[in-house]
This record gives structure tokens, sequence and C-alpha cells, in this order.
């Protein structure tokens, strides 16, 4: 008889496609924005990034060390969590600050619910939101180095030029401003097929109409607004997280409609100038309803025959 | 190839009743001689495809993890052909699926089906005949061999169920990568006047040979759960199974040999084999020059729904379409990590099923959950394992699920 070869159930073969290798290119997606963070904020940037990536990889490996799970930091969802919190951050909060913020993204709102795929809400998203209500120092925005002083251009009354606001160099948090590098680190996402463009297109496409009907149709004013305040680094990286976002095209299309719409209100009539991230962490929230109303037609139906 | 040694044959080469072995330890067989009775309806029969002397019945296993008998014949390496054999006479319905059941042929695109059981259905029920051959799983090019050279024999077939079975309308279906097959079949089409027969290209999406699909998209007509193709006036026969018809049908010889697909890389010559059933793996892979490593998975099949078999003593049987010879490599697994939801398995799934939602409904054995997620539905072409970032077991979950929703209803039937 000849030797014995393994016996398993098919499929045989795999896409190769992984966890990690989907993380990795959003780190890569990432890379622009965060060069661009760093010219236009300074090297102080580089720092938050840098104690924002640290910390959120150092804590997922030290609660699965303490918890005796295994470890789950090489599938790199932890430095993609850590880079986002820092993207979404201001050049000049401090430190400490950003080490428990990263520690509230990955202890509270991920690994206390299960770790990687079962949190129901966006880490970074989060820990952001729980930071603006928690430290002062989120409300006051950069220093930049050449650019507006003040808060973001959403509390001011004069808005930056077009061009300024796609290249970046305005007050703002250290990865929302540069829509150019933001667009870019989109398109990657899109030509490999991590993100599909519904999400998005509704998200961004929803702030501008409701700004265009809200700034009495002034195009470029309406263009100012969705170009600013965070709309594009929440509706390309934040929103668009696989745990927190529905699967199916319409369903993503509801998601950015609800979140663009809840932007608005927040921007128009709440207390906080800027609302993305509140309106991505409720639209988090409502996702498993979404998902549930948003199923795939089934082929054919008739199975209880 | 050369004619084997040995031959095993078993008696369940089909889905069914396995068949009867009539020969005994000492007969001498020939090429054609019957070694099996169909037993019932739903069976088929069994031939020797060498010539020989029976040395043993044995106990075999099968790949589906049950035993059958099998015949063992040493062969001559005459390749003598019985003699009685000779072309059916065929006038009408009933000589025609009489006909096919006495060639032993079953379903073979790789089910394994009876053929003259699927035939058998009132012929006022088929608006369409549908020719699978669309041959979707990687490696496998067996049908495509079949189709470019032995379109006559598919002709002659077409012809035969035109005139006893009133088929008018046939459609081939075929993947658009194929271009010399297709080049092939119409010209077959072309020369048939019979009835009208219609190439269709399709797109080499797999798994667009999955009978539910192709007949969606040749005559986007929709199969329910738990139906067949007959249900919507389809008939599917694979390409493969139409030509073993027509040579049957032409010579009289029954079904004794078959294309295969010897592939994967641990064959050092991947090539079609036109093998006797019964042949071994490893006369197959040695007159494909052998095995250049030790594989690391045997298949019967493709490697998307494939199954695995455990040594290369395993025969050739009707339905093996393809042997492939994996490397470690190339069956290296990625480890299974957390679902991260990212959507991929329902956004892949043909039939637009949610195999994350089933795993979760199977893990708390919902039963009424399962149902509303129409697991039933899954055709286990196993799209959803393939793309899963997280190499979950998806369709592996959605067979058992399967499985248990049918172990439910028998219960609740049982209860009433």
């Amino acid at each position: 008889m000849s030797s014995l070869t393994k016996l398993t159930v098919s499929p045989h073969i795999h896409s190769g496609r992984s966890t990690k290798g989907i993380m990795r290119d959003v780190l890569i997606s990432l890379l622009p924005v965060t060069v661009a963070g760093v010219v236009i904020f300074g090297m102080r940037a580089l720092l938050v990034v840098a104690v924002c990536l640290l910390c959120s990889v150092g804590f997922e490996a030290l609660f699965n060390l303490i918890t005796k799970k295994e470890q789950t930091v090489g599938d790199l969802s932890a430095a993609v969590t850590g880079l986002l919190l820092a993207l979404n951050l201001p050049a000049n909060i401090p430190l400490w600050q950003c080490a428990i913020g990263a520690m509230f993204a990955i202890i509270v709102v991920k690994c206390l619910f299960g770790g990687i795929g079962q949190n129901l809400v966006n880490p970074a998203v989060t820990a952001r939101v729980f930071m603006l209500v928690a430290f002062s120092s989120m409300t006051v925005s950069a220093f930049p180095v050449d650019a507006v002083t003040g808060a973001t251009p959403l509390a001011a009354e004069t808005m930056p030029s077009l061009l300024t606001l796609l290249l970046g160099n305005y007050g703002g948090t250290i990865g929302e401003t540069c829509t150019l590098a933001l667009l870019i680190g989109g398109i990657y996402l899109l030509l490999r097929r991590v993100i599909t463009w519904q999400l998005p297109v509704a998200f961004i496409g929803t702030v501008f109409v409701f700004s265009l009907l809200m700034e009495n149709l002034d195009f470029l004013r309406a263009l100012s607004l969705v170009l600013s305040g965070g709309v594009f680094i929440g509706a390309i990286f934040m929103a668009t997280d696989y745990v927190t976002s529905p699967p199916t095209a319409w369903g993503k299309v509801l998601f950015g409609l609800g979140a663009g719409l809840i932007t608005c209100l927040i921007r128009y009539f709440g207390n906080y100038s800027e609302g993305v991230s509140f309106a991505i962490l409720f639209m988090n929230i409502l996702t498993p309803y979404i998902c549930q109303w948003t199923r795939h037609k089934v082929f054919v139906t008739g199975g209880n025959k | 190839m050369e004619p084997p040694q040995t031959v095993t044959i078993p008696m369940a080469m089909h889905i069914g009743k396995p068949a009867k072995p009539i020969v005994k330890v000492g007969d001498l067989v020939k090429v054609g001689t019957k070694i099996g009775e169909a037993d019932g309806h739903v069976s088929a029969n069994v031939y020797s495809s060498v010539s020989g002397k029976v040395i043993k019945l044995a106990e075999h296993l099968l790949h589906n993890d049950t035993t059958t008998t099998a015949v063992v014949i040493e062969s001559d390496g005459a390749m003598d052909v019985a003699e009685h054999l000779a072309p059916p006479v065929v006038n009408n319905r009933q000589d025609f699926i009489a006909a096919i059941k006495e060639s032993g042929i079953v379903g073979l695109g790789g089910a394994g089906f009876p053929t003259h059981v699927k035939l058998d259905v009132d012929p006022e029920r088929i608006d369409y005949l549908i020719i699978n051959s669309a041959e979707c799983e990687p490696y496998i090019t067996s049908d495509t061999v079949t189709m470019m050279t032995r379109s006559a024999d598919m002709a002659y077939a077409l012809q035969t169920f035109a005139r006893c079975l009133g088929v008018d309308k046939v459609i081939i279906g075929i993947e658009n990568n194929k271009k010399e097959a297709i080049a092939a079949m119409k010209t077959m089409a072309a020369s048939i006047a019979e009835c009208s027969v219609e190439v269709k290209v399709l797109p080499s999406i797999y798994p667009q040979g999955g009978e539910k699909v192709l007949v969606y998209h040749t005559t986007g007509r929709k199969i329910e759960a738990n139906q067949l193709p007959i249900h919507v006036g389809c008939v599917v026969i694979n390409c493969t199974t139409v030509a073993a018809i027509g040579a049957y049908l032409k010579t009289g010889m029954p079904l004794v040999e078959k294309c295969v697909t010897v592939d994967g890389g641990a064959v050092k010559h991947p090539q079609n084999v036109i093998a006797p059933i019964g042949t071994s793996l490893d006369a197959l892979f040695a007159c494909c020059g052998g095995l250049v490593e030790q594989p690391a998975k045997l298949i019967y099949g493709g490697p998307m729904m494939g199954v695995t078999v455990p040594n290369a003593d395993a025969p050739v049987i009707k339905n093996t379409n393809a042997a492939l010879a994996l490397t470690s490599k190339e069956a290296k697994l990625p480890k299974m990590t957390a679902c991260i939801r990212c959507g991929a398995c329902t956004n892949t799934c043909p039939f637009g099923l949610a195999p994350a939602a089933i795993a979760g409904a199977y893990d708390k054995k919902a039963t009424e959950m399962l149902r509303s997620l129409s697991v039933e539905t899954c055709m286990e072409c196993g799209c959803c394992s393939f793309v899963c970032p997280a190499n979950r077991p998806l369709v592996q979950t959605n067979k058992l699920a399967k499985q248990f929703l049918k172990e439910e209803k028998k219960k609740e039937e049982s209860d009433t």
C-alpha cells in the first residue's frame, strides 16, 4: 500500500487573502496622510503617532498575555487602531492622554468584548469620542506650524481656500486635514478591493447635499464643509471598518446616508462643532439592524418544503 | 495509456444501490463483459475495463467512507473486446432509456447519478436539454478534451435525444476560456438538423457549472432548493456523459474508460489520460512520468469540491474527472483566525447566502434561524471558504447545517 495522505473536506485551496494582509493594506493606505500630517504639524505629530501605535499594540499584547489568550497583535489590527487614533488627535495633545486613549480603544472597546471581530463599535472612533468628552486638550485644535492658528475651520468664521483644504495646511487633527493624501489612500484601498465605494460616497455625498441645502446652495462653501472636519478620513477609513459596518452594498449605502445625516445634524444643531466621530459611533450601534434589513436577496428560497 | 496490470472496479460508482457482482474468482472477462448487475432502478451496470481474470472480490473502502464489493481483475494485457457487443436497437423512448440503463452510464461530471433515471421523465416536461460543458473547477480539462475530440459521439447522442425523447432545444453551456472546444461545439451544432442546438458562451467564473447556476445562466429559470432542473423544464447532462451515450449507441461499448485530468504540482507531466475504469491512481501517475514529490493530498475531482482519497491505491471510477496530487505547498491552508465580519462570504456567494450568519446560527443550533437563512439552498461550491480572510470553515459548516436541518425535519415528522 502506498503511503497515506491527508484527508480533508473541500475546498482544498484558498485565495490567500488574510486578515493580516488586509490590515497591512490599510496601514499602507494611511501612509500618505501620516507623512502629510508630520509635514504639516511637525515632529510632534510623529511622536503622537508613535505613542498611539506602540500603546495600542502593547496593550493588546499585554491583555492577551494576562488573560492567557492567543496572541493576536500579529494580525496588525491593533496597529491600524493605533494609527487611526493618532490621526484623529491634534498634534499638541499630551502624550499621557494618547496612552489613555489607546488603552480605552484596545482594552475597553476591543479586548473586553472578545477581541478582533467582536467589538460593537469602532475602537479608534470610540476612543476619540471618549477623549473629546474627557480631555479639554481635544477641543482646542493643533498648533499648525505654518497654517491658520486656532480651532478647526468649522468653528471659524471664514473658511480656508479650497487648495488649502486639499493640501491640509490648516488647523485640525493630524490626519484629517490633507484631503489629497486621504484620497490617495482611499483609491489604494479601492484598487486593493479592501473597501468598496458605496459607503464613502454615500457618506460624503450626504454631507455635501445637506450642506448645500443649509448654505443656500452656495456650492463652494458646501464643498469646503465637506473637505474639512474629518469627513474624508471618517468616511474612507473609519466608517468602512469591516467589524462595525454592514457587509452588503445596500447596507453600506444606508450606513453612509445615516452617518452623513447625523454629521450634519450635529454640525448645524449640536454643541460640538464636529460630528463625524459621533455619527460613525451612532451608526456602529445601528449596524446589526442595518445588517438584518439589508441581507442579500437569496437566489431562491423555499428550503422549508 | 498502457493497460494496467490490475484494475479494481467497485460495484458502487454511482448514486443509488451498488450493483450486484455477477462474476466469481477465476472467471475470464473481456473489455465490455458485464461484471455487476444493476440492483433496482436507481443503480447502474458495471463492466470490465480490461481483458483478463478475476482474481479477487474484495471489500473496498470508498472515498465517501462506505464500503462496497470491488472486483479485482488481473489484466492479460491484450485488451480483447467482448464478442457479443453490438449497437443497441433504439427506435423509441423506451428503447433509448433501456439502452442507457444497459450501458452503465452515470453522470460523469462528478455526481455519478444514473443517467437513465434522470432521463426517465415525461418527455413533455423537457423544454431544454442543457449540456453542461462549463467545466469550471480549476485544474480540470477532461471535459474540454472530450468536446474537442469526441464531438461526433456527442452529435450522434443529441440526434438520438431529438428522435427518441422529442428534445427540440439543446443549449450547450460552455465557459469562454475554452476556445477550441467552443469551435468544436459550434461546428457540431451546425451539423445537427434534428433539433436546435445553441452554444452559449458563458464567463469563466466558478461555479458556472453548478447545475442551478448553469440553468439560470442559460435559460433564466430558477430552481428552488430541494428541487431538480426538471421542475423548471430542464434536463442537465454533462458533455462527457453525452459523448459516452453516443459511443454506446454507435458501438455497443459500455462505459469502461474515462478521460481523467492528472494534475497537481506533484505530477511530473500533467496531462489528460484515457484510463480504464479501475486503474489505480499509482498507475495513472506512473503514466504521467510519476510523482516528483510525495503529495500532501490526493484529490478526486477539482480543488474546490473534490474529495480527498487516503492513498494512491484508489481506483479511477466512472465519475472521476480528475486526479490531483497536490504538493504540501499547494495544499497548505492558512490558519483559522477570528471572523472580522468583512462580508466577503456573503458578497461572493453565488446564491446570496450569508455563510457567517449561518455559522453563528448553527453554533446555537437555531433551527428556525437556519431555515430563514435558506441554508438548504447552498450548493457547497466552497467560494465562501475560499475567500474568507480568516479561513473559517464556512462551506463546511453549511454542510453540517444542512444535515442538521434534515435530521430536525425527520424528528418533526416523526413527532406528528
